[in-house]
């Protein structure tokens, strides 16, 4: 088998080293009842040849998103990745060092790590940044989680325009923890109905820009009576170039800012690994989840990185830990960083700005086909239309003619009664081509 | 001295012996002193090219950013001498053994990025239409057989992201079922004090308070102490198996029966699941639920930290419970079903927005095919059987903690043998480091003395063992010799000598500051 090295020669030496007559001797602690003698019921070992084929037949049979027309966001987003990315995320070094815990040998993480940080306080408009979470939706439940130890309060009020897995990832989680979530019923404006639900027992107001529908809402005036309450705001983010174009949660008054950062440096992977982005103001800082990269000095004096302020964490605290987490989400937030330093400033203002331009295009092409009508006012890169029946099935018949339409609103969120509400995105990756191939086929479909 | 709460020291100690000659530039030879992205001047600098935009962004008015955002740019030559310099003050699996005993850094074969990057997996959105996933919604179908197969249980959920997510996933199946049976009231979740840190968090996270179960004299869980714990309020008990000290826990049966007739739950973490893969099958030790940290037995990469994945098998007691969403096979294909209502509505919720980590779905199966269950057999022996090879040959000179019988996948010695040398664990863990290896894992499990826990996993070759034997033999001569400096300034040779981890937390210092360098990030010049 060729991952494993020792010879039957070898083991038979080890053995005697060890003074063990067998293998079976080391495994004499196993009651005799639950050792199983035989293989089980499954194919013996392959060699790479048949491994490959069997998986490029499992490949084969998926449609990539880059195979044509491709329309769907919600979440998760088409874009370009620099070849540079790949290559140096599969460098060794990086790809199979583990958690930094022996800094002197581990700088090349911790300091990617610490740029990492950097880079995401400064997208979000906030002091200090973790070094990552699983994923967005996982970050948003932490969030709510943070908000209830800072304000010791446990009631959340969860907008309509979050989206609804991030909503019911945050109640299962939140909820288990013995919060009390208030989730808002989904509508596309859905912000300001938040204004009313705050009160003297909020922990937090979680608003999501660019909502689930797409818009974009200036969160200022919440802020404002989230603080006024003594409550804290989250601002959640899904695209995270939109923070190239768009106003940051901090400049709008977020508290705590947490994104999907699959945007940047990261594939689709069919929903994973992502990375969760997570940031908050400074003060908030010690009752932060996860993992923080500090600057440091060595014993001569020289500048190095570590992680710090590991007495929040569970291998310290045990069941005082701010969170559970124990594992980040490195490689991704590698990919994010070293794509966000080939962007740099310039780069990812003209990606957002490009990514807009493909979007309003889109929308210009959607809205003249009869019968479509665009609900969502103001948006970063995806919007909402409403389609004469039932969206679900467009995307299906849509299929037909080579077009991914969308994500049909009712897949997120069946009980929402918007059968009709269909969310399309375009990125820099969307062609004028396609716009015009799926506009004709819309309007073939729905004349 | 500062010290963490187990005992180890988090700043240098005493006066640093210089290492001699150094360079005029603060690198090391070609280990270059290689600056932040943020000091490298490229404000106005861009890597990507990209086509102009066709439409302006007027009509979001006043919701645009208008103040630098302040991240610089580099050139692709740039990032890449910046990221590969970065690279090289990294040790790696594939630079030498890599002994984090319950971490399990085994070698990540490439095949599996290969396969991982094939376009059919990496580029699919997870809410694509199901009619365009299908081969996707196979492989996550095939995975879980062979979870379920090999553990003997009879469901899994994929979605956990983690091995902490997992066990979270495990514990509010749990809840669930406690609460579907009209037995909510209970409260607390027993641990045994050797547990990963993650085990009590979770139980905390979850709403359980958390009752340590005592030890025995040879490392296992007591069984008298679990009985006496064991309560009409006990949910459930979390046991790693093999645990923490690298042992089986003997009485396995017995604890799983005691904790079925209280009427308790068997959570198991499965963090060590690579010494008993293809041999032991958790499902017929009674096991309830169980997460698998694909990053360890699955050999998919740490990656510097992540990502991970943490599958969870489930018993038929609570297989109904599991999280949405699960792949289900019908006449049409596969479903992905998404929503806990109608069959599912006893599912306890969503772990995560999506399905979970496909990326390492992809890599553990091919893994796993590629194994066989003839290989993945192979697997176990192997490691157990490098693990005693490890613990006979340094039990000569090192004092293992528990030396009478075999360990399983990783040895475990305490500190007992560096009494009087004046050298501490951390220093022997540092000085291993100027000899090419990687630290052993230290200070845990926290109910042995100094700790040291090595694991060398099964895709070491013996040649390697012996290199590493030969080392720590060495070291352990010069500490018994008195030579305590070589440990005490330790590591001389790394990138960087020991670092100051109290400092780092006093005045915390996460983000570059522009004002700490006397520069700042100039607005983007015209175009």
């Amino acid at each position: 088998m060729r991952y494993l090295p020792l010879t039957p020669a070898d083991r038979a030496e080890m053995l005697a080293t060890i003074g063990a007559g067998s293998i079976d001797d080391l495994f004499a602690d196993v009651p005799q009842a639950a050792r199983k003698a035989d293989l089980f019921d499954l194919p013996l070992h392959a060699g790479e040849m048949e491994v490959e084929r069997e998986l490029a037949s499992l490949a084969a049979m998926n449609r990539p998103a880059g195979a044509g027309p491709f329309f769907c966001g919600a979440g998760a987003y088409k874009h370009h990745v620099p070849a540079t990315v790949d290559h140096i995320i599969q460098r060794s070094e990086f790809l199979t060092s583990y958690t930094p815990y022996q800094p002197e040998i581990a700088q090349g993480t911790l300091q990617v790590l610490f740029e990492f940080q950097t880079q995401v306080a400064a997208l979000t408009g906030l002091d200090v940044a973790n070094a990552s979470m699983y994923d967005g939706s996982t970050a948003c439940a932490e969030a709510v989680m943070m908000a209830q130890r800072v304000t010791r309060r446990k009631k959340a009020v969860l907008s309509g325009g979050l989206h609804p897995h991030y909503a019911a990832t945050t109640q299962t989680i939140a909820h288990a923890e013995g919060m009390d979530i208030v989730r808002q019923a989904a509508a596309i404006d859905a912000e300001a109905a938040v204004l009313d639900a705050i009160d003297s027992d909020t922990a937090a107001v979680v608003v999501q820009t660019p909502n689930v529908f797409g818009v974009v809402t200036d969160v200022t005036k919440i802020a404002e009576a989230a603080h006024a309450a003594g409550a804290l705001l989250i601002v959640v983010t899904t695209e995270a170039v939109s923070y190239g174009l768009l106003k940051s949660p901090g400049e709008m008054g977020a508290d705590i800012a947490v994104a999907e950062g699959q945007s940047i440096g990261n594939g689709l992977n069919f929903g994973g690994p992502y990375v969760g982005l997570f940031a908050c103001r400074e003060k908030l800082v010690r009752q932060m989840p996860g993992r923080l990269c500090g600057e440091t000095l060595d014993a001569e004096g020289r500048r190095g990185f570590v992680l710090t302020l590991s007495t929040r964490e569970q291998h310290i605290r045990r069941e005082k830990a701010t969170s559970n987490i124990c594992t980040n989400s490195g490689l991704c937030a590698l990919a994010f960083t070293i794509h966000l330093s080939l962007l740099g400033e310039r780069g990812l203002r003209e990606l957002a700005a490009l990514n807009h331009s493909r979007a309003r295009e889109l929308r210009d092409a959607l809205a003249a086909v009869p019968g479509v009508e665009v609900l969502t006012p103001r948006f970063f890169n995806e919007f909402a239309i409403r389609l004469k029946g039932d969206a679900a099935k467009t995307v299906e018949a849509l299929l037909a003619d080579g077009v991914v339409a969308g994500v049909p609103f009712s897949r997120l969120d069946p009980a929402a009664g918007m059968e009709d509400v269909l969310l399309v995105a375009a990125t820099e990756t969307t062609t004028t081509q396609d716009i015009q191939t799926f506009a004709q086929a819309l309007a073939g479909r729905t004349a | 001295m500062t010290m963490q709460n187990v005992g180890r020291p988090t700043r240098p100690e005493g006066a640093v012996e210089a290492t001699g000659h150094t360079s005029l530039n603060g690198g090391r030879g070609l280990l270059q002193d290689e600056a932040l992205i943020f000091e490298l001047g490229g404000w106005d600098k861009t890597g990507v090219d990209l086509a102009p935009a066709a439409q302006d962004a007027s009509d979001l008015g006043d919701l645009v950013r208008a103040a630098p955002i302040g991240l610089p740019g580099l050139s692709e030559p740039e990032a890449m001498r910046h990221y590969v310099r970065l690279s090289q003050k990294n040790h790696a699996i594939d630079l030498a053994l890599y002994p984090l005993g319950s971490c399990t850094m085994k070698h990540n074969p490439r095949l599996n990025e290969k396969m991982a990057r094939l376009a059919g997996f990496s580029d699919l959105h997870p809410l694509a239409p199901q009619a365009t996933v299908q081969g996707a919604l196979a492989l996550m179908d095939r995975l879980a057989h062979w979870l379920k197969t090999l553990t003997g249980m009879p469901a899994v959920a994929l979605s956990p992201k983690a091995g902490a997510h997992g066990e979270l996933c495990g514990l509010l199946a749990i809840k669930a079922a406690h609460e579907a049976k009209g037995q909510g009231h209970r409260r607390t979740v027993l641990v045994p004090t050797s547990a990963h840190g993650t085990n009590p968090a979770t139980a905390a996270f979850v709403g359980y308070s958390v009752v340590e179960i005592a030890q025995t004299e040879d490392g296992r869980v007591d069984t008298a102490d679990l009985a006496a714990k064991l309560s009409p309020d006990v949910a459930a008990i979390m046991v790693t198996n093999p645990n923490t000290c690298g042992l089986f826990e003997r009485d396995i049966l017995e604890i799983s029966r005691l904790t079925h007739e209280a009427g308790a739950y068997f959570y198991c973490d499965g963090a060590n699941f690579n010494a008993i893969v293809g041999r032991v099958r958790p499902g017929d030790l009674g096991v309830d639920a169980m997460h698998i940290n694909l990053h360890k037995t699955f050999s998919t990469p740490h990656g510097g930290g992540g990502p991970g994945a943490g599958p969870v098998v489930l018993s038929e007691a609570l297989a109904a419970f599991a999280p949405a969403p699960w792949v289900v096979s019908g006449e049409d294909g596969f479903k992905l079903v998404e929503e806990t209502v109608g069959e599912a509505a006893q599912g306890f919720g969503r772990m995560s927005a999506f399905h979970g980590q496909m990326g390492m779905f992809v890599r553990a199966y091919a893994y796993m095919v590629s194994h066989g269950t003839d290989g993945l057999r192979q697997v176990a022996e192997d490691a157990v059987l490098n693990a005693n090879y490890i613990k006979a040959r340094l039990s000569p000179v090192m004092s293992p903690a528990f030396p009478d019988g075999p360990c399983m996948h990783e040895a475990l010695f305490d500190d007992a043998w560096l009494e009087g040398t004046g050298v501490t664990t951390l220093d022997f863990a540092k000085a291993m480091i100027d000899e090419g290896f990687h630290p052993m894992t230290m200070y845990f499990p926290l109910v042995v003395h100094g700790a040291m826990l090595i694991e060398p996993t099964e895709t070491e070759p013996k040649h390697e063992l012996d290199r590493f034997c030969e080392a720590l033999i060495a070291l352990a001569h010069a500490a018994k010799a008195g030579d305590a400096e070589r440990f005490k300034g330790a590591p001389y040779l790394a990138p960087l000598r020991r670092l100051d981890e109290t400092l780092a937390a006093r005045k915390p210092r996460l983000t570059w500051r522009p004002e700490a360098k006397g520069v700042s990030p100039a607005p983007l010049a015209a175009e």
